[in-house]
């Protein structure tokens, strides 16, 4: 059995954010964080080898910094890190990204027990795109939004799946890929002895050369040119002219109460 | 002297930082004003691999190194310095001395247990009558040829961690020799004492000014029968034992003195920012400019001795034939004096806010004190120092 | 699929909503959709379309759709199609678009329409985008929208007025950002749409009347589906209503000092105003309230008639959620916040002492009535 999670390296938006004139984000400025939903992923990975002592394998797709990041799972856990990176790759919308990293987990192999982990989500795009993509094209039944993950003993697993205002409790066969949110569990620390084995463990990198034979790749549909959206405009909102400065409360309830407000 | 950390000990440093932001810093004034050992904070190291950093895996440690222990206590310490003596004294004071003068049973039988953290440690050596002056012992250690046990009599005091550790390093007298003058001295040799053996006992707890969560208490001997090989080191040799274990405990000492100053000084800078007097916030005055900037200077000056004592001592554990006392004194010396200086100047910049307890700088400032005072009192480490350059 | 190609954007004709049903019952976000995809369908002369997908489908229920603006409602039938999963509705869906030729597919992006959307763009090899909050087609209203909403110049912009791709704009990098995204080689064009952004439009009996409703055929067989449904259950703690609140307090990192006091006092003045308690993101990332009160990018985006913002500097990733709020009161120490700058009214202060003396204060007013 194996455990493949997809992660991401993302700027931190939680803190200061860096927009260029242009009104593109200044990630050369910004720190990198692992995408906070993608560890809620790994965590649940480590979890499964905890129970079942499987493999975990991370992948990401990036650029060769992004080496730092794996080696930081593979210090929490994880057992081999592959590192998806090319020029070729750049620029790429969520289709072509599912493509690019779908032809990466069928490299590495999907087997009948195996388990694919995605977050439900990465902070710089919110889209929730990618996992559902690469299930589509893997031929994977999906389960998103995973707010808790149980394994029958038959191999099934249960997974509670969030609405808006309850929940879903579905039962999926393996192989199937799971999309995470925070609510599933807390990202353990890397350990110690982790950190000293983290840079013995084995990281591959998946070059263009490496996929671009891969039945699920269209070369043409990849890369910033390939892929089927693109960004038309990007801009900051308007500076909106200050509203009034008021001394305090009182102040403030009088004008509230004078306009019918309150 | 070379202090760039490497890859394994940047990342480790923020894990730590992760960890006591996390787990440590939230529990900081609790455990301080209810005198509390944050139990569920060892547990947690434990999980992680802190508790025993830097011994090989072959022995249950983390593969890790000297340097990376130190970090370790700085994180902690930035944020609760009670948190940081516990480790320092586990690792330092009781998992070191076995690592480094075991037999291999002995290191077999206990440093799984210590590493994993499933065992917590401590170290006795200071007396009633026996503090600096570590040659007064009173505590005995006599063979019964009989039974083929050591009988432990007498009592330690100010023993860290001592009302949760499951493993005590003892310093007692074993008789009597002759030194080369042929005046009589104590034989002093180290033993290894279990929380169950028969006749030992945890005595009463002290209240102190500081460092409050931690557990310092005293150790009760009546007839404390132990087996034999629980002898550590060669019998004789305890009191050289005993100082070589304080040299590495003076490492990890100097690792929370630094600690405490750096958290003293992050706190201080956070808060003037934000704190307005005379309509702009106080970090636009220049005495607070002046003052930050010089505490800072001082705080890297610090740190800068205590990697290079941490570095000194792994070229020891990696065979070279060097010592590191005289390193460790300078870093303990000038650390411990950093942290009192520092938080009592950080508190200053607060005010009447660094008065109260809504603010943690005055337990910074109390916890700063006794790094002055344990494992080697300031003029110890004067000793140190000048007695290596006079010698 | 044999005849089907993805890249002839010109055989695909008509503005469809996918509109979402749960228990039988059409959520509202497919009236905001149906409401916004009548102005695009009006844009460029084509039908505007729901598709509706459950069992037991009512013909007479889902006429009203076209209250909403549907010429068409396609309603596909079957006991599998009872509650929502990924595998039957994709199938069932993407083999509609692929008969019927669509060039605009709107979903809701609920937690279902964001399971939906990427999986059917990514069998019908197409782009999607994901949580647009703005629609355009027509160039001329897009570069209106760009004035009013964007701090471009638009006078060194050229534009191609006879463009006739979607414009589809979304906030991104957490809300920092808004990126306007098209998708010119592939149809159709996809878009989930984040729900309470659009408005819905008045309820049209005529037009109700006059749309047309069509049944069809589903092939749809239980071994499609992969995930089986053991439960479906709805929380018992009643989840926040901020879309439709008339007042909202919100709070911010501000009341980092006393997370516990900072929301008693949000709750109090909110109690006071007749509103409900919302928050930013950080405070529920710091897991001091729960998430169906987070307010912004990743919350819901509310107009209500007054908004207060308490402790919250005002990233553009809350402001997205709230700035079209009527009246928005602001409460933060740190007078540079850029709440301020969508703020009717501001004041600079610690909230832990405003907020009690705006509670005693509305109290005292209300007393004197």
């Amino acid at each position: 059995m194996k455990a493949i999670v997809c992660v991401k390296q993302v700027p931190d938006t939680s803190g200061k954010v860096a927009v260029k004139p242009d009104g593109t984000l200044d990630r050369a400025s910004m720190a990198t964080i692992t995408n906070p939903d993608d560890l809620t992923a790994v965590e649940a990975a480590l979890q499964l080898k905890d129970k079942t002592g499987c493999e975990v394998v991370v992948v990401s797709m990036g650029p060769f910094t992004a080496e730092g990041m794996l080696r930081e799972l593979l210090a929490m856990g994880a057992d081999r890190a592959v590192l998806v990176s090319g020029r070729e790759f750049g620029g790429s919308d969520t289709f072509a990204t599912s493509q690019i990293l779908a032809a990466a987990v069928n490299k590495i192999g999907v087997d009948e027990d195996d388990v694919v982990f995605c977050g439900r989500q990465a902070i710089d795009g919110d889209t929730a795109q990618v996992g559902p993509q690469i299930a589509e094209k893997l031929h994977l039944p999906q389960v998103t939004y995973a707010a808790s993950i149980e394994q029958r003993e038959d191999g099934s697993l249960v997974v509670k799946r969030l609405l808006e205002d309850g929940y879903m409790l579905l039962k999926v066969k393996t192989p199937c890929l799971i999309t995470c949110v925070k609510e599933l569990t807390t990202p353990r620390y890397m350990s110690v002895g982790g950190i000293f084995e983290c840079y013995s463990k084995p990281l591959e990198v998946f070059d263009y050369e490496a996929l671009k034979d891969d039945p699920l790749i269209e070369v043409d549909t990849i890369g910033l040119k390939g892929s089927p959206t693109n960004v038309f405009k990007s801009f900051t909102p308007p500076q909106k002219g200050a509203g009034t400065m008021l001394e305090d409360a009182g102040q403030l309830v009088g004008i509230l109460n004078d306009k019918h407000l309150i | 002297m070379e202090f760039t950390l490497n890859r394994e000990q940047q990342l480790a440093q923020k894990m730590f930082r992760d960890f006591a932001q996390n787990e440590v810093k939230p529990l900081a004034q609790e455990v301080d004003e209810e005198e509390r050992f944050p139990v569920e904070t060892v547990r947690k190291m434990a999980k992680l691999g802190m508790m025993g950093i830097y011994f090989p895996r072959s022995v249950g440690g983390a593969g890790g190194d000297v340097l990376t222990y130190v970090l370790a206590i700085e994180e902690l310490s930035k944020v609760c310095a009670t948190t940081g003596v516990i480790l320092s004294a586990h690792t330092s004071l009781c998992a070191a001395p076995i690592y480094e003068n075991g037999t291999t049973e002995q290191k077999a039988k206990y440093l799984p247990k210590l590493c994993s953290g499933e065992w917590l440690g401590a170290f006795g050596l200071t007396e009633p009558g026996a503090g600096t002056d570590a040659q007064g012992q009173q505590t005995t250690a006599v063979l019964d040829e009989a039974t083929g046990e050591w009988v432990l009599n007498g009592s330690k005091i100010f023993i860290t961690n001592a009302g949760y550790a499951n493993l005590f390093i003892i310093i007692a007298v074993t008789g009597t020799v002759l030194d080369k003058r042929g005046r009589k001295q104590k034989e002093i040799s180290a033993f290894i004492v279990e929380r169950t053996d028969p006749g030992f006992s945890v005595g009463k707890h002290e209240k102190k000014m500081g460092i409050r969560g931690s557990s310092t208490c005293e150790l009760i001997f009546q007839d404390c029968r132990i087996p034999k090989d629980r002898l550590l080191g060669a019998k004789g040799k305890g009191f050289a034992l005993a100082m070589k274990t304080l040299d590495g405990g003076r490492i990890g000492i100097a690792a929370q003195a630094l600690g405490i100053s750096q958290g003293a000084l992050d706190e201080t800078v956070a808060y003037v920012k934000e704190r307005k007097q005379f309509g702009r916030s106080i970090a636009q005055f220049q005495n607070t400019q002046f003052e930050l900037a010089e505490m800072k200077a001082r705080v890297d000056a610090a740190r800068f001795l205590v990697y290079n004592a941490a570095l000194k001592k792994q070229s020891a554990a990696d065979g070279a034939k060097v010592r590191y006392s005289v390193e460790a004194a300078e870093a303990k010396l000038i650390a411990s004096r950093t942290a009192s200086d520092v938080t009592r100047r950080c508190l200053q910049l607060f005010g009447g806010y660094g008065y109260t307890r809504d603010y943690p700088i005055e337990r910074m400032m109390r916890d700063a004190k006794i790094t002055e005072i344990y494992e080697g009192t300031s003029e110890v480490q004067m000793m140190v120092i000048s007695g290596d350059m006079l010698k | 699929m044999s005849d089907y190609n993805f890249t002839d954007t010109a055989a695909f004709h008509g503005v469809w909503v996918f509109c979402e049903q749960r228990d039988g019952v059409i959520q509202s976000i497919s009236y905001q959709l149906l409401s916004e995809g009548r102005k695009l369908a009006d844009e460029i002369g084509v039908e505007l379309c729901g598709v509706v997908l459950g069992s037991n489908v009512n013909e007479n229920y889902i006429k009203a759709l076209g209250g909403y603006g549907a010429d068409r409602i396609y309603y596909c039938d079957s006991p599998l199609l009872k509650d929502y999963t990924t595998d039957g509705y994709a199938k069932v869906l993407c083999d509609l678009v692929v008969e019927k030729k669509p060039e605009i597919v709107l979903i809701g992006a609920t937690n279902l329409g964001r399971d939906l959307g990427p999986r059917c763009a990514a069998r019908l090899h197409t782009g999607l985008t994901a949580d647009a909050t703005h629609l355009d087609i027509d160039t001329g209203k897009y570069v209106e929208f760009l004035k009013e909403s964007s701090s471009l110049d638009l006078s060194k912009q050229k534009f191609d007025y006879e463009d006739r791709n979607l414009k589809m704009t979304r906030p991104a990098f957490g809300g920092h950002l808004m990126a306007t995204i098209i998708c010119p080689r592939f149809r159709p064009q996809m878009s989930t749409v984040r729900p309470g952004v659009m408005q819905t439009r008045e309820y049209d009996e005529a037009a109700a009347a006059r749309a047309v409703v069509e049944n069809v055929a589903v092939e749809l067989k239980p071994e499609d589906i992969g995930v089986e449904i053991l439960e479906i259950k709805k929380t018992a703690e009643k989840m926040v209503d901020l879309i439709g609140a008339d007042v909202i307090v919100s709070v911010g990192r501000g009341i980092s000092a006393d997370p516990k006091k900072g929301i008693a006092l949000a709750e109090e003045l909110a109690g006071v105003l007749g509103g409900v308690v919302g928050a930013s993101r950080a405070v529920v990332d710091a897991g001091w309230i729960s998430a169906d009160h987070q307010v912004g990018q990743t919350g819901k985006t509310v107009h209500p008639r007054i908004y207060v913002a308490l402790g919250i500097s005002g990233a553009i990733q809350h402001t997205a959620g709230m700035q079209d709020s009527e009246t928005i009161i602001a409460v933060n120490k740190n007078e540079d916040a850029p709440i301020f700058g969508v703020a009717t009214y501001g004041i600079v202060g610690d909230l832990f002492k405003v907020v009690p003396q705006l509670i005693s204060e509305i109290k005292a007013v209300k007393a004197a009535r």
